[in-house]
């Protein structure tokens, strides 16, 4: 039984892979196929699907386009933004001073943390 | 209490400059990391007080010998009969100030206490869209990184501790158990709530050259503290060599060629030198020099408490 956080997981998968924005039915449908990296399994409920959404949409990982019904379901950044926004957070190099994180080897120095923004182009 | 005031303001003075800064130079730190983080929190913790108090009394001086009934009188005076006695301006400043300074600090804890959980919450929910769980390692993620790290995020529910695709592939068994057991530490010793407070202090003080000082002391004595409870279960060398590894690796993958031996480089390489050093060739503080410490730190705290409230 998968928990809600690898279902979170799977539907941002499909979604950062998808050209267009998706409708929850869809996403049931590549969800059951064994979309988004999980195996194929018998189908959620649809509302299974809408609850994933919608924390996900108040994450702000997901944006939803109410223009047409049914509701379509978009990422809101790209996975490798995010997986930016996660390095500079590890990093240490976020621009907001913290050190949230203990980390193996130590924090980024200032001077570092510049030259590595300049790299990311953030 | 007048010279109470004044001891505790030398105390404030001492404690701000260059007691730290003493510290932050002595060699000993490294041979007793743990006893070290002691003193550090007392010298924080007894700079605040004596800070505050020295301003407190010197405000209280006119109502009265000692500190709690003198704010007796104090509130006597202008809360019940509303009669304030002609106080010189210096007390009255001095009293505000002291106030101010007090609920500065307690705000400031608030607020990176509130900063932090967000940041970690946040940074919660990326870890978990982007990072597989590990299976044999109970709360442990894998995140598709080739950079080097390992790190732990606290949390309320329970803690999670990430590693990259980058580190598994970069250490062996050995060296990876090793930095495992150093992330350990670092959670069931609850090093987050040390380093949160020092965070805080930073926050509070943010022209004290000493709180930038002393934040970094903390974090790298953390380190060091970690280290040493990892060697109680590998081999000093698969840590050292892990240390090394790591730092190296990530030093390569973020640093253009251009500037990988410019000097920023060199000061985050003497912090890991350390540790690897001390694991190498250190020897630990004696039984009677920790324990000299110790009896050290509650003095420190115990004097400005003592002058406080019965000077």
């Amino acid at each position: 039984m998968p928990t809600l956080g690898d279902l979170e997981r799977s539907v941002m998968d499909i979604l950062w892979t998808s050209d267009s924005p998706l409708t929850a039915y869809e996403l049931q449908e590549t969800l059951a196929a064994g979309g988004g990296g999980g195996e194929a399994s018998k189908p959620l409920a649809a509302t299974t699907v809408l609850t994933v959404l919608s924390r996900l949409e108040k994450k702000k990982f997901v944006t939803r386009e109410r223009t047409a019904r049914p509701h379509r379901f978009v990422a809101a950044a790209t996975r490798e933004d995010r997986m930016a926004e996660l390095m500079h957070e590890v990093l240490g190099t976020a621009n907001d001073r913290t050190a949230v994180l203990e980390r193996f080897v130590g924090q980024a120095s200032a001077s570092e943390a510049a030259t590595l923004r300049k790299l990311l182009g953030a | 209490m007048l010279t109470a005031s004044v001891l505790l303001g030398l105390l404030a003075i001492a404690l701000a400059w260059p007691v730290p800064l003493a510290l932050a130079r002595a060699a000993w730190p490294a041979r007793a990391p743990a006893t070290a983080l002691v003193l550090w929190q007392a010298i924080a913790l007894a700079g605040g007080l004596s800070m505050i108090g020295a301003l407190l009394t010197f405000g209280l001086v006119p109502f009265g010998e000692r500190i709690v009934p003198a704010s007796a009188a104090l509130v006597r005076n202008v809360a019940v009969t509303g009669v304030t006695p002609a106080v010189p301006v210096w007390h009255v400043i001095a009293l505000c100030a002291g106030l101010l300074l007090g609920a500065h600090l307690v705000f400031n804890l608030v607020l990176t206490v509130v900063r932090i959980d967000r940041q970690r919450r946040r940074h919660r929910e990326l870890v978990e869209l982007l990072s597989s769980p590990i299976p044999d390692l109970p709360h442990s993620r894998l995140i598709d990184l080739q950079l080097p790290v390992a790190y732990c995020l606290p949390g309320s529910a329970h803690s999670v501790t990430v590693f990259s695709a980058g580190l598994l592939e970069l250490l062996d068994a050995d060296q990876l158990a090793a930095v495992i057991e150093h992330e350990r530490a670092h959670l069931s010793q609850r090093h987050y709530l040390v380093l949160l407070a020092f965070d805080a202090w930073h926050t509070s003080l943010p022209w004290f050259p000493i709180a930038n000082t002393s934040q970094r002391e903390v974090g790298m004595l953390i380190e060091m503290v970690a280290d040493d409870h990892a060697r109680a279960t590998v081999d000093d060398a698969s840590l050292s060599s892990a240390i090394d590894l790591v730092a190296a690796a990530s030093a390569d993958q973020r640093m253009p060629p251009a500037e990988s031996l410019g000097s920023t480089h060199g000061a985050r390489s003497t912090d890991t030198a350390a540790r690897v050093d001390r694991i190498r060739h250190g020897n630990r503080l004696g039984t009677a020099g920790r324990a000299t410490v110790l009896a050290g730190s509650f003095a420190l705290v115990a004097v400005p408490t003592v002058l406080l409230f019965a000077g």
